[in-house]
């Protein structure tokens, strides 16, 4: 049997979209612990990374974030909490991949927000000051506006991380769409696999393609300022 | 012992006795990785230097790019599995189409960005496309290629991990087999060793930056 009949066999059976381990199921919970994730990561590194912002301070810490963050494998930050877990009772699957998926999420988060209040044009800052905006009043109606495209791509990286490495929770025992993956490669079920992997690219795919068109319409006067300089470059 | 295991995150008895699997793994970390960044690096060269000569064709190149670049590896991973096998080709496949986003971008942004003064000056000098192309703009690209470099060779690094889960080597398969047994020692040294790569590649990557462009330095001296 073919690949592609295979996978076409296993995802048209209706005994695999139902139950604990349908795809149905495993969709929804990987949509809802990737949600938890990224708002609860959104909830640490937003303000921190404005409130550091708006004093332009922490530059450097803002750098060592972002590089150490990279330096370290999701897989192994999830994989250290899965022994973390056990012993300290919280058990397998939910609690090791959420917070594994929350320490993840709050880098890439961070450095974004920082970078984009820190950038904000401090004349427009000073401007804002002499009208006599209070600071909470700079922040919230002139600094966030104006960083509000850069914030925005921070969360969205970070939610396309949250959603990878969630499928890698399926290591740990989270239930979710990598279980497929997980389950197909050792069981040699070809099928399974793909199953897994097509609906684990379609969803960051379209979570992608979904936070594109917010970020267009948070933000409607990035269009304008995009036809301006493209105009300019044109020789 | 199980209970001794588990009583300590790291078993040093366990690391010293394991020191050529060890090495052995860190030899096949290290390869996938170059390979990946060598591979990748190439490639992207050449759809660059199409992006760079057709500018019409930047769009979709980065386009297809980005989209390989969403998808999750071990996503990734598991597509190519049932059409290359469990070889380092499919690691390799997924791990090189993974960087391209990075270089392709850095890559003509850093190219986009030299001055149009200098362009006009090696055209004024007889210079054709090619050779304008690699003597003059991909050099003063360089400070670009290689933030681009470095910050392939550490994703990469971390990516490698991932295919310890479909089977291949690297620190993965010591974070795969600690995983499975439930054995913290083995997730410790996989993933520790996999961050201490990353850092060590990353410092070596600096070090040839300042050594391929001296002039940048000279230029921030003078700025100082």
């Amino acid at each position: 049997m073919s690949i592609t009949s295979e996978f076409v066999t296993y995802v048209t059976t209706s005994e695999h979209w139902n139950g604990e381990r349908g795809i149905l199921h495993r969709a929804i919970e990987h949509l809802r612990l990737s949600g938890i994730a990224v708002v609860a990561a959104a909830a640490i590194a937003l303000p921190v990374a404005i409130w550091l912002g708006h004093g332009r301070r922490g530059g450097f810490a803002a750098q060592s974030v972002v590089n150490v963050g990279r330096a370290v494998p999701s897989l192994a930050i999830l994989a250290l909490l899965f022994p973390l877990s056990l012993r300290y009772g919280f058990g397998l699957g939910f609690w090791p991949t959420l917070v594994a998926l929350v320490i993840l999420a709050v880098p890439p988060m961070f450095t974004n927000a920082y970078t984009a209040i820190r950038s904000v044009d401090p004349f427009v800052v000073e401007a804002s000051r002499g009208m006599g905006m209070r600071p909470f009043e700079v922040v919230t109606r002139v600094e966030v506006p104006n960083g509000l495209a850069l914030i925005l791509t921070g969360v969205r990286i970070a939610t396309l991380q949250v959603i990878a490495t969630a499928t890698l929770g399926a290591y740990v025992g989270f239930n979710g769409l990598g279980s497929f993956i997980n389950e197909g490669f050792r069981q040699q079920d070809n099928g399974k696999l793909l199953t897994g992997a097509v609906a684990v690219a379609l969803i960051a795919l379209l979570v992608d393609v979904a936070f594109g068109a917010v970020v267009r319409r948070a933000t409607p006067w990035r269009k304008l300022d995009l036809q301006v300089s493209t105009k300019g470059l044109q020789p | 012992m199980l209970a001794t295991n588990k009583d300590s995150f790291i078993w040093w008895d366990w690391v010293g006795r394991h020191g050529d699997e060890i090495q052995q793994a860190t030899i096949e970390h290290l390869q996938l990785t170059l390979i990946a960044v060598g591979a990748g690096f190439s490639l992207s060269l050449m759809f660059s230097a199409v992006a760079l000569r057709w500018r019409a064709t930047y769009a979709p190149i980065a386009g297809v790019a980005g989209l390989l670049y969403t998808i999750p590896s071990l996503a990734l991973f598991a597509f190519l599995l049932p059409i290359t096998g469990f070889n380092t080709l499919t690691s390799a496949i997924g791990l090189t189409s993974y960087t391209l986003a990075i270089f392709i971008r850095n890559i003509v942004e850093g190219v986009d960005s030299v001055a149009p003064e200098v362009l006009a000056a090696a055209d004024g000098m007889g210079y054709g496309r090619v050779r304008r192309l690699m003597t003059v703009e991909l050099p003063l690209a360089a400070p670009a290629i290689v933030a681009a470099l470095r910050i392939a060779t550490v994703t990469t690094v971390g990516l490698v991990t991932v295919t310890g889960l479909i089977g291949q080597g690297g620190y993965g398969s010591f974070i795969n087999s600690g995983l499975s047994r439930s054995f913290s020692t083995e997730i410790v040294v996989g993933g520790g060793l996999s961050v201490v790569m990353a850092i060590a590649l990353d410092i070596l990557l600096v070090g040839i930056e300042r050594a391929t462009t001296p002039w940048t330095r000279v230029r921030r001296a003078a700025r100082a």
